[in-house]
């Protein structure tokens, strides 16, 4: 054992993940299945058509509590956070002054407190930004007591009905704190696969209980982190530390979505000034879909170039999309070649492989309206 | 007919002075489902231990080394549409390439059957 596994964390489903057979990795400083003996293309179909169940207790899953937490915590997020109505969610960015990203999480209105998921990479130097920051304003409390687990495909509300009957009706995007086989959860309609499907936020002790018993299903099996990566891709989903980063801004990203009306006019955001400028004026990137011909996957750091040879990006994120049946890619082109449709080529080990810019996503998200 | 095996998991049958190459059933499930598989050309001369072709999971894509020296003569090209025969038939309609050996004797430094299933079984 080197002193890099003798470090390593684990979840509270850790036992079960090995007694499913799976191949274990290290990923965010946990040891974490990669793959279960389905594998992952396999594993990935499963979820597109049923359910899957992943665990992602290694995710930070942080409390935010004091006089006005949503008025303190847009002082470093971009979203409309005063403006989320009780027991619902959105996406926003943590953002440097610079405007790049620090991290991307989900803010959940719990009522008597904010309830944030951030990355597992990142979660440590979010509570200490967030403590640093938000001092004297907001308490913050890094929830280590609580396991996260998601259940995710068509299936996933008609399985979830069956231990919380109130959970079919809930929204995409909202908050729901229910009882399941007697135990306490929190549940959220949100994931990171496209699907329709719930985050459970458990105490630690109860996880592997309701994992099991969610297994116990038929429509349900245990999926990787190998199948949530090409779902996420497929869903046209950023991987933070990939697809994006601290040097990356939210208009570079295209995700000018998370930038509401009022807090574009208002500000009071770290990099409000550059964003401001960007979305006025464009940027010299932009973060796009790529699709290349054929079969042949591009993966992250491939060289986009242009017809004549010349370095326009790079992808950020690729691979094989097992619904889309091609493979699929994301990354940052230099805004001129930035339009739908735009040849550009890859290269490959050398060879220029033809592809183009396309929409995201690949595969349809499946979300829960109502 | 002999069958050889590298520490790389490569196989090569030898039939007569031809070599048909591809990569073991513990290999192809190392790697997992299989989505893509580049092939030399064919003409084109492969030293033993060098880079021959590429095998992309969902999740990576692996090098695949020749395990002897020769010039392809052929490649399964039932590989560019289905490459998940790569998983279904490694060591059989799963084949890579077919080569002529320029040198035999390196045969004598690779694994026979025994000796890779031990090989294996060690490194698990």
């Amino acid at each position: 054992m080197t002193e890099a596994n003798q470090s390593i964390k684990t979840t509270p489903l850790h036992a079960l993940h090995v007694e499913l057979g799976a191949r274990m990795v290290p990923f965010a400083g946990y040891d974490m299945p990669v793959q279960y003996p389905l594998g992952i293309l396999k594993e990935h179909q499963h979820t597109r058509e049923k359910a899957g169940l992943f665990d992602v207790s290694h995710m930070g899953q942080v409390r935010l509590t004091g006089e006005d937490p949503a008025a303190a915590l847009e002082t470093l997020v971009p979203g409309d956070i005063k403006g989320l109505a009780r027991g619902r969610m959105r996406y926003t960015l943590f953002l440097n002054e610079q405007g790049g990203i620090l991290d991307d999480l989900m803010v959940t209105n719990a009522g008597d407190h904010l309830f944030l998921v951030v990355n597992a990479a990142c979660k440590e130097q979010d509570v200490a930004h967030l403590r640093e920051k938000l001092a004297g304003k907001a308490e913050v409390e890094l929830l280590d007591d609580l396991a996260l687990l998601a259940l995710q495909g068509p299936m996933a509300a008609a399985v979830m009905a069956r231990f919380v009957p109130e959970a079919a009706t809930m929204k995409f995007m909202s908050y729901l704190p229910a009882t399941f086989n007697g135990v306490p959860v929190v549940l959220t309609r949100s994931g990171y696969t496209g699907e329709d499907g719930y985050e459970i936020s458990c105490a630690n002790a109860d996880a592997e209980a309701i994992a099991r018993a969610l297994l116990a299903e038929s429509e349900v099996e245990a999926i990787g982190l190998g199948a949530r990566d090409s779902l996420r891709l497929e869903a046209g989903l950023c991987l933070y530390g990939h697809d994006i980063d601290t040097t990356t801004t939210p208009v570079e990203a295209a995700l000018e979505w998370t930038l509401p009306k009022r807090r574009r006019a208002e500000g009071g955001f770290p990099g409000h000034e550059i964003i401001a400028k960007q979305l006025a004026e464009g940027t010299t990137r932009r973060r796009v879909g790529i699709q290349p011909d054929g079969r042949q996957p591009a993966r992250e750091h491939t060289d986009i170039v242009d017809a004549d040879g010349a370095k326009i990006g790079e992808i950020t994120s690729g691979g094989f999309g097992p619904t889309a049946g091609a493979p699929v890619a994301m990354g940052y082109v230099d805004s001129a070649h930035a339009a739908l449709d735009t040849p550009v080529s890859l290269l490959v080990r050398g060879k220029p492989l033809p592809a183009r810019v396309a929409a995201t996503p690949f595969v349809a998200q499946r979300y829960y309206r109502g | 007919m002999t069958v050889k095996y590298t520490k790389d998991h490569e196989w090569v049958r030898v039939e007569g002075d031809v070599g048909t190459v591809g990569v073991s059933d513990f290999a192809q499930h190392q790697l997992g489902d299989v989505v893509f598989v580049e092939l030399p050309d064919v003409g084109r001369t492969l030293e033993k231990g060098k880079e021959a072709a590429v095998v992309e999971s969902v999740k990576a894509a692996s090098d695949v080394f020749s395990p002897v020296s020769g010039e392809v003569i052929e490649v399964n090209h039932d590989l560019e549409n289905e490459p998940a025969r790569v998983n279904t038939g490694a060591q059989t309609e799963g084949w890579f390439f077919k080569l002529r050996l320029s040198n035999p004797s390196e045969l004598d430094g690779l694994m026979d059957e025994a000796a890779y299933k031990a090989f294996v079984e060690e490194s698990n």
